[in-house]
């Protein structure tokens, strides 16, 4: 199976080195093979199954409830003054 | 001190012999001893450890008793501790620090457990052996030159050297079952869901079960006691009633149907391990249990339907490194993770989410059916908990899909969200071998039971490893 390596890499915001890529390529293409053998069954009729144990439509109370502090919630980030930092998004305008 | 369980420990600590400082600062010696040689902690809480023995002690001699006050844990350093750096085995993580604690964590300290410290594993719990750590590899203490399997690979090692009481994992294609049999202790992957997923960093979260390690069966179910319920920071568990799992540990297993999947011995099935099934099963036949062959016909299916959903849910749940709120960059990923994110990436990716994704979950009803029309017929099945003896350090690690297919006993039981028990069952060449009792959802009181009922005659873990 081919795969178009350096847009699965842009997809997944990764940072690939083109030995990376190479390699990834070969190895991709080998697994995906295997796992391909599922399309020797047919399932046309059958229904998808995400949630196992059968729960649907869990709520709870539209209630605010306590939450991290500012100080908390960017104590692991290169904050400033309890805020994000990131790069700029209109710098090339 | 020698060889504890949880059981004997509550005792001494009951009858007053021995203090949780005590017990707490014993088995930090014995990290400090034997850690640099096995790497099964990442990170040592001397500090925090001491103190909550301390706690303990108060609330023991103010008379109070539950199951875990006082019994020093460890935990898989996946989950969150506040305060206490978490790093998943990653280089993203390596200097990260809680804010808070997953709700496991806040239950165990609750109920007065000491934690001693986050134990090693495959890196995000990708892997089968351990040997995809950041930190590097966790080794056998059965035989150092072998892998005490994955991705919980710290865990076991540190129940099996004396190193802690029990100690969390998590399993979502057999990460706690396959190691628990490769270090001769008792692994429990709970039922999805009976266990809270919240603060425990996600690997896949349609998979993810937080389980733990014991010495003995009922250790782990009164581990299991602790952690079970419904926690509304989790809407996946559901509010069904936790049972008291040791009332009836010791009720035996006569008139119990037992199935045995026949698709579960496969071609790369060691034979001796086959033939060490066998005698187990025989054994529960002489004690009355009627051995019943099965069949789940789509099993075959099961790793590939695993690589699919479990890779996309990888992708999308490690879509959140970004290094800015917290971690490093998404450059710090190790090579599986990199590997599992391309994966998961591509089958989610338009064009292929039919063909792969959509086409897995499908499968995916066809793997519960099986299940759901085999329990009709038998209470609990038994098989291997792994194809294969442990496999010497490296020697899968250039081959991604051979190291896939260690999984091959254990993605089932994920896919379909039912518990399993990993038991001893014995040795081969020195190394342990364990069986996997899988039940319908929500039996874990049963698997308990069945569990018990070998151990009791067959008490392998008496046997503790000797070159540690």
């Amino acid at each position: 199976m081919k795969i178009d390596i350096t847009h699965i890499a842009k997809l997944a915001n990764l940072p690939l080195t083109d030995e990376e890529k190479t390699l990834y390529s070969g190895q991709l293409s080998s697994i995906l093979d295997y796992i391909a053998r599922l399309n020797e069954l047919n399932t046309t009729e059958i229904e998808e199954t995400s949630q196992v144990t059968g729960l649907t439509n869990v709520l709870r109370d539209d209630k605010a409830l306590p939450s991290l502090s500012q100080e908390d919630a960017t104590s692991g980030s290169q904050s400033d003054k309890g805020q994000f930092k990131v790069k700029g998004i209109f710098d090339n305008e | 001190m020698n060889n504890l369980t949880i059981v004997e420990a509550r005792k001494k600590l009951d009858n007053k012999e021995v203090s949780s400082l005590e017990l707490t600062q014993y088995f930090l010696g014995e990290i400090k001893k034997k850690n640099d040689h096995l790497n099964a902690f990442i990170t040592i809480s001397e500090k925090e450890a001491l103190s909550m023995a301390e706690q303990a002690d108060e609330k023991l001699k103010n008379g109070d008793s539950t199951p875990l006050l006082g019994i020093p844990l460890a935990l898989k350093d996946i989950y969150m501790t506040k305060g206490v750096r978490t790093t998943a085995a990653s280089k993203v993580l390596e200097s990260y620090i809680p804010q808070y604690d997953g709700t496991a964590v806040m239950l165990l300290k609750k109920a007065g457990a000491v934690i001693l410290g986050k134990t090693n594993l495959d890196a995000w719990a990708h892997g089968s052996s351990g040997e995809n750590s950041d930190f590097g590899p966790t080794k056998n203490p059965y035989n150092t030159e072998y892998v005490p399997g994955g991705s919980s690979s710290g865990s076991p090692v540190a129940v099996a050297s004396e190193m802690a009481l029990a100690a969390s994992g998590t399993d979502t294609g057999g990460s706690i079952r396959l190691p628990a049999s490769f270090c001769n202790v008792v692994g429990l992957k709970p039922t999805y869901g009976r266990v809270s997923r919240y603060g425990v960093i996600a690997m896949a979260s349609s998979l993810d079960s937080i389980g733990h390690f014991t010495k003995t069966v009922e250790d782990n179910a009164l581990y299991l006691q602790v952690t079970a319920g419904k926690y509304t920071m989790d809407a996946t568990s559901p509010p069904i009633d936790v049972p008291n799992y040791t009332q009836n540990l010791s009720q035996g297993v006569k008139g119990l149907k037992i199935g045995v999947p026949k698709e579960y011995f496969i071609d790369g099935l060691d034979p001796r391990i086959k033939n060490m099934i066998d005698k187990t099963l025989k054994w529960y036949e002489d004690q009355g249990a009627e051995i019943i062959e099965i069949s789940l016909p789509h099993t075959s299916y099961a790793i590939e339907v695993y690589y699919i959903i479990q890779t996309a849910e990888v992708s999308s749940n490690l879509a959140r490194y970004d290094g800015i709120r917290f971690g490093n960059t998404r450059a710090s990923f190790g090579p599986e993770a990199k590997r599992r994110i391309m994966l998961g990436t591509y089958v989610l990716s338009a064009g292929y989410y039919d063909a792969f994704y959509k086409k897995a979950m499908q499968v995916r009803t066809l793997l519960k059916n099986d299940f759901e029309e085999a329990f009709k017929k038998v209470d609990v099945m038994i098989t291997p908990a792994s194809p294969t003896l442990p496999w010497k350090l490296g020697e899968k690690t250039s081959d991604p899909l051979s190291m896939y297919l260690s999984d091959i006993l254990t993605v089932h039981a994920n896919l379909v969200g039912i518990p399993g028990l990993s038991v001893p069952i014995g040795f081969l060449e020195g190394l342990p071998v364990g069986m996997q009792i899988l039940g319908p959802h929500f039996s874990e009181e049963k698997l308990y039971q069945v569990g018990y009922a070998f151990e009791q005659s067959h008490p392998f873990w008496k046997e503790r490893p000797k070159n540690e």
